[in-house]
């Protein structure tokens, strides 16, 4: 018995020593132990034959089985083990990829420059409390004229090209036109922005017969010309810098009265004078003045109980300057490459 | 409105420099669009006197000249070709590295040899006329007055040496079309005193202008003052150069003595005026009338005009002699015989001149004010500072009295208000002495009682109304920069924000955004010819027509934004750009009847357009299908047509039962017109009427209890069978099935003529208990049977 003890432990030491047991397969490792410690295997059918080993020698014949079983079964948990380790680090090697190929995904579509800015801007003043009404683009001539204070044939009418379908009915030219519908129909307090399209018969790399305005417009009591310029102060910090100032001059609009132009400190040279600002250290974007009293006669509203303020901003004017944009065409031709520029 | 900077001198002491003055005015509300030297071109240019001349050795039409230009030296050589000199002259010389007119650069040369420090010129030369200075269009060197001091700037000489400020006018400020307009600005603006008009004339007391002629006024509304004043023993004559200088400067040419009055005067105070010469005014007769219809005129220019009652004229005994306000009839003007006249300053209704010269596409220097409209003040003051200038010149008697015919309000404005109302509009405090000055020194009367205030416009000053122009009057004065910034210190809180429609206008932008499509914004006008080459002429008849459109491309207001999109997409294809996702979503409009006599439907729509490899009929649709599916809308696609898609591929979109829109690919033989070889796809969706039935807020069901099971079935079917005649068949097949999804297609022989493979995914949802495999596998048995039934499709 001890014989076969020791020749099954020199076969197994014959067996783990030579190179190929290195690169069994896990299976072929399980099988190799099974011919040894399986139901059926060689040390299984030691114990077996204990039956046969003589009473005084069993208790140290059975000692050397033992032994040899905890040997055996460490043997192959630590050849298997390694036999893991092995093809674990085989199969990382084999997946290791190019991890500078191109990602896959689903391109993103752009949001059109001037709607980037209406969405600015709505954002800026509907936090200050702006409602946001969108008028009729083909308009009565008593909204974008009349009621503003333009009867027919007045000069101010010069200001703007004005596209006509009958006599009656135009493209508006400026949705100061909006200010009167909503005057209309909500009392004061009035606060409000009209965005959206308008129309002038011009056509150049700064004119378009089609452009975008925003209208804005405050109506309550003990509204200021401070009021107005406040709250343009902080629509051009918030568009531009934190550094962008406005100046305020006379200007002259039959809607509004007194009426101003309004400049910004240039946002690329911050008011040093270049290109851009033609030397000026100030660049034109925005008409404002307050809201004429005949205006909110026209409107029914009591021009000596309430005052307000009226702005109007060209959102492709903005566009141009915040984006560097020089030519407004552009904006209208609709260039993939011209369009890809301006993610949301 | 230009402005020369001597002129305005002659009426404010000017201590600042012309630049200082421009930043001045356009604090003020005056904007000086373009401020030029008007010598700039001229650069050392200067006076000399011919010493010495002798003849050129080797060229008989050169000579050599002796130059004494003082300081610039006594003794310059300069050779020279014309004709007109000789020993004493004294001439302008452009010397050595100096420039002329038209950016001609003057350097030392050698003329045949000879050396020659410079150059002689001539009034072309300098870009000046006879107006500027005598002499001045001869051909040859301009010879200028022998006490002309040596080397001094020919500039100063002819009168070069000057500003010109182009001075933009806003439209509430006619009384400032006039070069004394401005000077009484300037005098507020510098605050120093303003020099009166020079008005006084002896009138001859043997003679009367009614005498001589009859003025009648039949349009009152049209003509709210007339003033005509006789003039006999008339010296027609070229009038004196400070004059003709001065006209010079802003761009008109010196005719003769008397139009240049009436120009000079046009200039100076902004009141148009006319002469009539009296000889060819028939019967005597003066009569502002409306034009009778169909009554003709021509004009100074030549042009004939027939007329209608909508014009106004002065008409003699018979015909017109004037269209009013425009311009003068052809045989009523003043020449070189004329020996009397009529002088006109009226006041025209401004809308009326605007009118006539629109409709007759006829514009002068004169209907350019009465547009902007002259006050009835200043034709009073105008006709007199004409009839100073006749006395001045000497070129005519002036009757002792005249008509003015006035249906005009001549009471100034007087406004009631107070500091303190003016001080609330600004929101600042301006102090009440400051207000006062500041109104003062435009000339408006202030009478001050505790913080009330009465103020009287001065007469020219007929577009203040109320305290807000009084406001602006003292606020552009004391500045702008004094405004402080508040918050909205006293107004209501207000909740503000987008409306539900609004926003669901970005949502869908931002849901197209992830499906890459690329938003664009084109033209709201479009061409008759895109209608027409989308074979849409039915539709373009009933679109809004515009009626001075910039040009037939921009001419009709869309009804579809399809012409837009193929456009943009045809571009982007042309320019070479491989691929395009683009969508629009703006208004179509829709008029409820031609001509337009209600406001038109403005109806927001949405179109996509798309093209590039990978891209199909599918790959089209699954934008709108993202769309749908983002907004919990169900949309269905049936065969249909449009004109411009191809027929077979082209599919109508509805949405619970309503048609809201269409897609499909570019019909071929359009494409093929178009040179685009690639397939382009377009698809337009009613977007007001799908935001209507956009879902608000998300409900919550209760997740299903049990796991899904899921079956592929591949079915073999007629290749007639729509696939969503399919979905739909097995849809109706089991209760529990809640989703279809089509995942492969395939044709082979093996599976035969005329027939398809298509496979699904099936999703059964189990409801109260569990799908046990065997009960699916019965469920596909039965979804198996009707399919068969209804489409004859077989298990593949």
């Amino acid at each position: 018995m001890k014989e076969q003890i020791q020749a099954l432990r020199a076969e197994l030491e014959a067996l783990f020593a030579q190179e190929e047991a290195a690169r069994w397969t896990e299976r072929q490792a399980y099988e190799h132990k099974m011919v040894y410690l399986g139901k059926t295997g060689s040390i299984s059918a030691l114990s077996k034959g204990m039956r046969d080993v003589p009473a005084e020698e069993r208790p140290e014949t059975g000692k050397l089985v033992g032994e040899l079983r905890a040997w055996a079964e460490e043997k192959f948990t630590a050849l298997e083990e390694e036999i893991r380790a092995r093809a674990l680090a085989e199969k990382i090697a084999g997946e290791k990829i190019d991890v500078t190929l191109p990602g896959k995904f689903a391109e993103t579509g752009s949001v059109h420059p001037v709607t980037l800015v209406r969405r600015e801007l709505i954002e800026i003043f509907s936090g200050m409390g702006f409602d946001v009404y969108e008028g009729p683009e083909i308009e009565k001539d008593y909204y974008n004229f009349q009621a503003l204070n333009i009867p027919a044939d007045h000069p101010a009418r010069d200001m703007q090209d004005t596209f006509f379908v009958t006599e009656e009915f135009l493209l508006r030219s400026q949705t100061s036109s909006g200010q009167i519908r909503v005057m209309e129909n909500k009392k004061p307090p009035i606060k409000v922005l009209s965005p959206g399209r308008v129309y002038r018969s011009d056509s150049d790399a700064t004119h378009s017969p089609m452009f975008h305005q925003m209208e804005g417009l405050v109506v309550d009591k003990g509204i200021t010309l401070n009021d107005l310029k406040g709250l343009l102060d902080e629509f051009a910090r918030r568009m531009f810098t934190a550094r962008t100032k406005t100046r305020l001059r006379p200007s002259y609009f039959p809607f509004t009265e007194p009426s101003v132009e309004v400049d910004l400190s240039c946002s690329a040279c911050g008011g040093a004078g270049c290109r851009l600002c033609k030397g000026t250290g100030w660049i034109e974007v925005l008409g404002a003045g307050m809201v004429n009293r005949r205006v909110l006669e026209n409107c029914g509203i009591d021009p000596d109980v309430y005052t307000g303020f009226a702005f109007g901003i060209g959102l492709e004017r903005i566009a141009m300057i915040k984006y560097g944009i020089g030519d407004i065409r552009l904006l209208f031709e609709g260039d993939v490459r011209f369009l890809k520029q301006f993610r949301n | 409105m230009k402005v020369p900077f001597s002129w305005l001198k002659e009426y404010v002491e000017i201590d600042v420099t012309a630049q200082q003055l421009a930043e001045k005015l356009f604090s003020c509300g005056f904007e000086v669009e373009e401020l030029t030297y008007v010598g700039a071109e001229i650069d050392r240019c200067v006076v000399g006197r011919i010493e010495k001349i002798e003849k050129h050795p080797d060229a008989d039409k050169l000579k050599v000249c002796v130059l004494n230009c003082g300081q610039y030296g006594e003794n310059i050589q300069i050779v020279t070709g014309a004709p007109n000199v000789a020993e004493g002259d004294v001439v302008p010389v452009a010397l050595e590295n100096s420039s002329l007119h038209g950016g001609v650069k003057i350097k030392k040369g050698k003329l045949r040899g000879v050396d020659s420090f410079g150059m002689l010129c001539s009034g072309q030369e300098l870009g000046i006329t006879d107006d500027w200075y005598p002499g001045a269009e001869v051909d040859g060197i301009l010879q200028l007055d022998k006490d002309t001091p040596l080397g001094k700037d020919i500039k100063e000489v002819v009168g070069l040496d000057d500003y010109l400020f182009d001075i933009s006018v806003t439209a509430n400020r006619p009384d400032c079309q006039s070069v004394y307009g401005i000077a009484r600005e300037v005098a507020a603006v510098l605050k120093k005193p303003l020099a009166a008009l020079e008005l006084q004339y002896t009138a001859d007391p043997a003679f009367g202008t009614g005498e001589r002629v009859s003025v009648t006024v039949e349009a009152p509304d049209l003509c709210p003052r007339y003033i005509a004043h006789y003039v006999r023993e008339l010296k027609v004559a070229p009038s004196p150069l400070w004059m003709r200088r001065r006209l010079a400067l802003c761009g008109l040419r010196g005719i003769n003595n008397v139009v240049d009055i009436t120009n000079y005067v046009l200039l100076e105070l902004g009141q148009p005026m006319h002469a009539f010469d009296l000889k060819k005014v028939a019967q005597n007769k003066i009569c502002v009338r409306r034009a009778a219809e169909g009554e003709k005129i021509v004009t100074l220019d030549e042009k004939e005009f027939t007329l209608t009652p909508e014009n106004l004229v002065i008409a003699d005994g018979g015909k017109p002699v004037a269209l009013a306000g425009v311009m003068g009839g052809l045989n009523s003007g003043i020449g070189e015989e004329t020996d009397e006249l009529l002088f006109e300053s009226a006041k025209f209704e401004r809308a009326n001149i605007r009118r006539t010269s629109r409709r007759l596409g006829q514009k002068s220097d004169s209907s350019a004010r009465f547009e902007k409209g002259v006050d009835a003040y200043t034709t009073g003051v105008a006709i007199n500072r004409a009839l100073n200038l006749i006395e001045a010149l000497g070129c005519g008697r002036i009757a002792r009295d005249r008509f003015d015919i006035c249906a005009a309000k001549m009471q100034p404005v007087v406004v009631k208000t107070s500091v303190s109302q003016i001080n609330a509009l600004l929101g600042i405090e301006v102090p009440k002495a400051e207000m006062r000055a500041i109104l003062e020194r435009l000339n408006f009367n202030v009478a001050v009682r505790g913080d009330a205030l009465t103020v009287t416009a001065p007469a020219y000053r007929e577009d203040v109304e109320g305290y807000p122009d009084l406001a602006e009057e003292v606020i552009r004065m004391y500045g702008y920069d004094h405004i402080e910034g508040t918050f909205l210190k006293n107004a209501s809180v207000t909740q503000g924000g987008l409306t539900d429609a609004q926003a669901k206008e970005e949502r869908t932008k931002a849901v197209l955004g992830g499906q890459g499509c690329s938003e664009i914004i084109t033209y709201s006008f479009i061409s008759p010819k895109d209608y027409a080459r989308l074979r849409l002429e039915e539709e373009g008849k009933r679109a809004i027509r515009i009626r001075n459109p910039i040009s037939e491309e921009m001419s009709v207001m869309r009804t579809t934004l399809a012409p837009s999109m193929l456009e943009t997409l045809v571009r982007n294809i042309r320019r070479g750009n491989p691929a395009a996702r683009l969508y629009e979503l703006a208004n179509v409009y829709l008029a409820k009847q031609l001509p337009l006599s209600e406001m038109p439907e403005e109806r927001r729509t949405l179109c996509i357009g798309l093209y590039g490899a990978g891209e199909d009929f599918c790959t089209a649709k699954g934008a709108f299908e993202a769309f749908a599916s983002a907004f919990g809308l169900c949309f269905a696609y049936a065969p249909a047509e449009r004109p411009f898609l191809h027929p077979g591929k082209c599919a109508e979109v509805s949405c619970g039962g309503a048609a809201v829109g269409y897609i499909g690919e570019l019909a071929p033989d359009l494409a093929r017109d178009l040179s685009v070889e690639v397939p382009v796809y377009i698809g337009e969706l009613d977007f007001a009427a799908l935001a209507e039935k956009m879902g608000g807020q998300p409900q919550y069901v209760p997740l299903p209890k049990f796991p899904e099971v899921h079956r592929d079935l591949a079915l073999v079917l007629a290749e007639e069978v729509p696939c969503a005649a399919a979905e739909a068949a097995i849809a109706e097949g089991c209760k529990y099935v809640t989703s279809v999804r089509l995942f492969d297609v395939y044709r082979s022989e093996q599976i035969g003529e005329g027939k398809k493979s298509m496979a699904f995914s099936v999703t059964f949802t189990p409801r109260e208990k569990a799908i046990a495999p065997e009960d699916a596998d019965g469920y596909v048995k039965r979804i198996l049977k009707s399919l068969h039934e209804k489409l004859g499709a077989e298990l593949r």
